[in-house]
């Protein structure tokens, strides 16, 4: 019985996502209880460097997939899930980990269903006991979290970002395998990128998430937080409230029914903490709450909160930032 | 029977608890006492677009639901939507399953009805699984579409053009169909069931369908059939309390980014 693990990186702009690196600590971690190998398997177009550097991720091998019909801006769900397919059939892995990315959810489900796979999507954590995949995985946004288990393996988890820490670039590097790609037939695919992601980092992969809701009074009002998520490298989330006014794009709603965000900091400005907002954020690891109202439930999930009126205290807080990063 | 009459469209949905809802954890189980049931918020999205073409090309929507005879009532919210009618795949050997054993009745379903194109929600939003409605594409060996925002058919409705959103960006896919369609957040304005809906949500014919209408051996359905399973649940970790920082704004703002770096050392 085979008893390796697969790493699915994907790379965006010819470079391995931060989750990618992140996989690998979670697959050290499965490793010790299963033993085998930890291997990775990368698609795209022009990967000679993103797959040096998965190489000296701390892996045996790396797999790649380099053809122009598999880069990002021709995605064809059929053809990348059946090259991933072939790819998991040729390395016969026991466990397959994806970063539970919006591409990493839908192939990895294309996939799954082609192979006859199970497959826990989104889990915050993997562990092999007793002989069994044991998948920690928030349901209800977060509201409740499901412990759950693989009956049998082969099986496929996705990982969400941003939970475990990106393993360090080792100085030797594992061997990189090009496999070859066998087209297929696909009828859906982009015919144009409409609009790039802005920042490498989107939402749910950002390290530090400032968020506006209600409190913030229209789209003007998310100028002071698009200066103080500039000065630290943030990126700007919003609650439902705000987004169902029109005030900012519903690609940055954070909740049950938009993105569920891991940050290490996440700044609530003017969000009173509606349940279905709170489901999307409350695993991050340190919280910030600015409002006016004190007794908000945001406050309750707070580690640090100042009741005080946003308008003054995120230019404040900007301010005083930008004088600390400067001493630095 | 006219070409127009026959473009039908199949819409996936499931029934969650309110977004709204408290979920409460005992005994390793989620206690469903007191909890209000809707439509998942995603599947709203895939309703109101069905209905949105029907309104443009004619033809018929139907309701495509795996669930216990609960899920009668979340139905019915459908069908008072404007729906024509409903397939309810309900058996107890359908339940308890994983989304692999889901994707498979709801396929073997699929087999059995006519269809232009199917929708469904990019995720329910009690599991948050996103994988049943790609599965059931790849099952049926049709194309899919994820997490759209936008759906144009072309003329002869032979295929479509439409926008999605993944990961922050924004892409124009074009497919044949039938297809697959799943739908996120921003695809449409869903519409609030009139009174008139509600009544005559009551007279429209709904399809109860066990698992041997499928041809299904239960051995691969439901709890039986998953290779995933949910061993238990339990609340989320409690978060210790945290501080309120007093002083005016720039006296809070100071200490803050002191804390954030001293104590939280997260900056």
């Amino acid at each position: 019985m085979p008893n390796n693990i697969l790493i699915v990186a994907e790379t965006r702009d010819g470079a391995p996502r931060k989750v990618a690196f992140e996989l690998v600590t979670v697959a050290k971690q499965l490793a010790q209880g299963m033993g085998g190998k930890i291997e990775v398997f990368a698609m795209g177009s022009n990967l000679a460097s993103a797959a040096q550097a998965l190489a000296q991720a701390g892996v045996s091998k790396v797999y790649v997939a380099d053809d122009a019909a598999l880069d990002a801006s021709r995605f064809a769900p059929e053809l990348h899930a059946a090259v991933l397919a072939d790819a998991i059939r040729a390395a016969q892995p026991a466990v397959v980990l994806f970063g539970a990315t919006g591409v990493g959810k839908e192939i990895s489900a294309r996939a799954a269903a082609k192979l006859d796979w199970g497959l826990v999507t989104d889990c915050t954590d993997a562990k092999f006991e007793n002989g069994a995949l044991v998948l920690t995985k928030p349901v209800y946004a977060g509201k409740a979290i499901a412990t759950v288990k693989a009956k049998s393996l082969p099986a496929m988890v996705s990982v969400r970002p941003n939970i475990f820490p990106p393993v360090e670039a080792n100085a030797s590097a594992a061997p990189v395998e090009i496999v070859a790609v066998k087209m297929v037939n696909v009828r859906a695919k982009v015919a144009e990128r409409v609009k790039k992601a802005e920042t490498a980092v989107d939402l749910s992969e950002a390290k530090i998430v400032v968020s506006g809701g209600r409190g913030v009074r229209g789209p003007e009002g998310f100028e002071p937080l698009h200066a103080l998520a500039k000065v630290l490298g943030a990126a700007v989330g919003a609650s439902r409230a705000a987004v169902d006014a029109g005030w900012v794009d519903y690609g940055t709603q954070v909740g049950q029914t938009g993105k569920t965000v891991s940050p290490q900091l996440y700044i609530a400005c003017g969000i009173s903490g509606a349940i279905q907002h709170l489901a999307g954020m409350s695993s991050s690891k340190n919280i910030v709450a600015i409002n006016k109202d004190p007794d908000a439930p945001i406050f309750k999930v707070a580690d640090y909160g100042i009741a005080g009126d946003l308008f003054e205290v995120v230019p404040a807080l900007t301010e005083e930032l930008k004088k600390v990063m400067a001493e630095k | 029977m006219n070409a127009e009459s026959t473009f039908s469209v199949v819409v996936l949905i499931k029934r969650v608890p309110d977004t709204e809802t408290r979920i409460q954890v005992k005994d390793g189980k989620v206690n469903t006492e007191g909890i209000s049931w809707v439509i998942s918020p995603y599947d709203e999205y895939a309703v109101e677009e069905a209905l949105r073409l029907q309104e443009k090309y004619g033809g018929k929507v139907t309701l495509l639901c795996l669930g216990s005879e609960d899920a009668k009532e979340t139905i019915r919210k459908g069908l008072a939507l404007g729906a024509d009618d409903a397939v309810h795949l309900n058996d107890p050997a359908f339940e308890g399953g994983d989304a692999a054993t889901t994707a498979r009745a709801l396929a073997a379903a699929l087999k059995k009805m006519e269809y232009a194109l199917v929708l469904a929600g990019k995720q329910a939003v009690d599991e948050d699984n996103a994988q049943v409605a790609i599965r059931v594409a790849e099952l049926l060996d049709l194309p899919h579409v994820n997490a759209i925002i936008k759906l144009d058919l072309a003329d002869d409705k032979k295929s479509a053009r439409c926008v999605r959103e993944v990961d922050g960006e924004r892409d124009m896919m074009e497919t044949s169909l039938p297809a697959i369609f799943t739908a996120q957040q921003g695809l449409n304005e869903p519409r609030y069931p009139s009174l008139k809906g509600i009544m005559g949500a009551k007279k429209k014919p709904i399809a109860d369908w066990k698992a041997a209408d499928l041809g299904l051996d239960p051995a691969h359905l439901g709890a039986a059939g998953a290779q995933i399973q949910v061993e238990r649940y339990d609340p989320p970790a409690p978060r210790p309390p945290g501080k309120i920082i007093p002083g005016d704004p720039a006296t809070a703002a100071k200490e803050l980014v002191r804390l954030l770096r001293e104590e939280a050392k997260v900056i």
